[in-house]
């Protein structure tokens, strides 16, 4: 048979078909580099609200950043928020219409930059939406800018000679302080290198949008990622990098799996 | 006849939100219109109508609150004073360029800066001619009255959804502040979902039901010929509102020889300064913009016809007069323009403005 005659089709039929794209994944050319963390991300977005059979029901908001194109991807209704204010327009989404199911999707310097106070408030009000952070440690979109995550030492356009503590201060836990506030339920940090770790995000995702539709505060997906594009490393080099860099640094698990905390402990003696 | 109170601005503001149907307020405390937020509070209108109110945690959050909550077809509105809502001011271009329905609320202050607490005009470029990026217009509303502050939050709203465009009522620390008697209007239900859909399905982001393409609320375009065709039909917006939404009010143009022109409290000022001149012999009236964007120009031009000139009365250093002046000169009948005003939280008195308009108006001719 010449193979390069062969259809889609043709090739599902010679064998038991056991994955497929996802439905609500459209099927546009995505605009991310190749090696990129995001498009596996949004498969799994797109599989989750899938599984959950909840389409009708969801908005997503998509930040400024490489992912600012998100809503070109999934078949789900989305607003496209201003550089890092998504948490606050899925809470006013949220907030007048508690039967909607409402996620942010943000990157880094999104997120834990120009976008900090927003992410901060809406969790520790106990917004109930989700949040997927994708923690690459760079600036993509803007062309490989240190990010408030960028490592000490790693290099990068705006630390040519690497991130140095004088100059630059140290890089932001920021979902190690997510974890501290009481109206978060659910706060994990996962990654998407190896179809184990990929398993393991979806599960997580699953569940931190299961927590938003449950009531249950904000619940808050860290993907630690690699741009090899902004990191200037092949796709297999930029894996490995994050494995020995990024991983010691940002340890990859839960950080928080329960409730919002109890009123009472917040609350005046009398 | 509906129920008639005693009532300062900002709380007025505050009950005509609740009763016109409102589903939303998102802000954050500033002075001189905390009153709002904090009227709101009391009231507890989500044990009655189900309307939500937020303090956000800057105006930076509130104005992006509305983005969310107006892309979903619901009535939000938010209310701030001058800084606040030049902390807005991103979050309002980019409601503007991704056409979200919102109402501001501005009870001007004086600035630049954190300035003073006190009332003041001087954001009327910033309402007017932009303030955020890009070229976009918001429509402005300049109330002058307790009962104005009342009517145009349901208003606002109607116009707001009429042209997918954020509205701002563009009003003052003295009006917010002010106490005055006011009918306020009746209760109106808030839509409901189905209603919203059946409305503004076919835009706001609701969740993606049936064969509907999806929804994407963006300002964001990065083929230039597709964002000039955005801008294109923005603009054509623009131009409808000129053609349609002027509202304007004369008070004694009939005889005059003199027009004073001057919003929200200002115009209050110049009714009395009107009653002095007159008492002095001088025919002087009052042309009151109610819509500051679309700007009155047609009753400027007609004026000009038969009036010897104008003096705008202004809370700034002169913002207005340019537009009084674009619509003189653009009525091909040209008329001194005159200005008179204070600035950084100082009212105008009536006698300032007689005094002036004697000496720079009728003196100078």
């Amino acid at each position: 048979m010449d193979t390069n005659k062969l259809t889609q089709q043709d090739i599902i039929r010679q064998g038991e078909q056991v994955y497929k794209r996802p439905k609500l994944l459209l099927d546009n050319t995505m605009h991310y580099c190749p090696g990129c963390s995001h498009g596996v991300v949004h498969r799994l977005v797109a599989e989750v609200i899938e599984e959950l059979g909840i389409q009708e029901k969801t908005i997503g908001v998509c930040p400024v950043g490489c992912s600012v194109f998100a809503y070109n991807y999934i078949d789900i209704d989305w607003q496209e928020a201003s550089h890092g204010r998504a948490p606050a327009v899925a809470t006013g989404i949220s907030r007048v219409n508690p039967d909607k199911f409402v996620f942010t999707y943000q990157g880094d310097g999104d997120l834990a930059s120009i976008g900090a106070a927003e992410i901060m408030h809406a969790c520790n009000r106990g917004e109930n939406i989700a949040v997927i952070f994708i923690n690459n440690a760079i600036y993509g979109m803007t062309g490989g800018q240190m990010a408030p995550t960028t490592l000490l030492g790693q290099v990068t356009a705006t630390t040519p000679k690497g991130r140095n503590v004088e100059r630059n201060g140290y890089p932001l836990k920021i979902t190690e302080l997510i974890a501290q506030l009481p109206g978060t339920s659910y706060v994990t940090r996962q990654s998407v290198e190896t179809s184990v770790s990929v398993r393991k995000c979806k599960t997580a995702i699953k569940k931190a949008f299961k927590n938003a539709l449950a009531k249950k505060g904000t619940s808050f997906v860290e993907v630690v990622s690699t741009c090899n594009s902004g990191w200037k490393m092949s796709p297999v080099k930029a894996n490995k990098w994050m494995e020995e860099n990024m991983f010691p640094f940002y340890p990859v698990g839960d950080l928080k799996d329960g409730d919002k905390a109890d009123p009472a402990l917040y609350s005046k003696k009398n | 006849m509906g129920e008639l109170k005693l009532m300062k601005g900002n709380e007025a503001i505050a009950e005509a939100a609740i009763r016109c149907g409102c589903d939303g307020y998102f802000g954050y405390p500033i002075t001189p219109q905390s009153e709002v937020m904090e009227t709101l509070m009391v009231r507890a209108p989500w044990d009655k109508t189900g309307m939500v109110v937020l303090q956000a945690e800057s105006e930076v959050a509130a104005i992006n609150m509305l983005y969310g909550g107006g892309g979903t077809g619901k009535k939000v509105m938010t209310s701030s004073s001058s800084p606040g809502v030049s902390l807005m001011s991103e979050g309002i271009s980019y409601i503007a360029g991704a056409e979200i329905p919102c109402v501001i609320v501005n009870v001007q202050r004086g600035g630049p800066g954190l300035g003073t607490i006190q009332p003041s005009q001087a954001d009327y470029f910033q309402a007017t001619k932009g303030g955020g990026n890009g070229d976009y217009n918001l429509l402005v509303l300049a109330p002058n009255s307790v009962q104005e502050m009342s009517d145009f939050v349901g208003l606002s709203f109607e116009l707001a959804f009429k042209y997918r465009n954020p509205v701002m009522i563009l009003s003052d620390g003295a009006i917010g502040q002010m106490m005055e008697k006011v009918t306020l209007s009746d209760y109106k239900p808030r839509l409901t979902n189905e209603e919203i859909e059946k409305k503004y399905g076919d835009w706001a982001t609701i969740g993606k039901k049936g064969n509907r393409s999806h929804n994407i609320l963006t300002s964001l375009e990065l083929n230039s010929e597709q964002m000039e065709e955005n801008n294109i039909r923005f603009q054509a917006k623009y131009k409808k509102m000129k053609e349609e939404e002027v509202r304007y009010e004369e008070y004694m143009c009939d005889d005059a020889d003199y027009i004073l022109v001057a919003f929200g409290s200002c115009a209050r000022i110049c009714m009395k300064s009107i009653e002095m001149a007159r008492a002095k012999g001088i025919k002087l009236g009052l042309l009151r913009p109610i819509t500051l964007f679309p700007f009155p120009k047609k009753p400027i031009a007609e004026l000009c016809k038969r009036v010897k000139g104008f003096m705008t009365v202004e809370m700034n250093a002169g913002q207005m007069i340019e537009d009084v002046k674009l619509s003189v000169f653009d009525s091909g009948i040209l008329k001194p323009v005159e200005y008179y005003g204070r600035m950084g939280g100082i009212i105008p008195s009536p006698e300032e403005v007689v005094s002036t308009l004697e000496k720079k108006l009728i003196g100078g001719k």
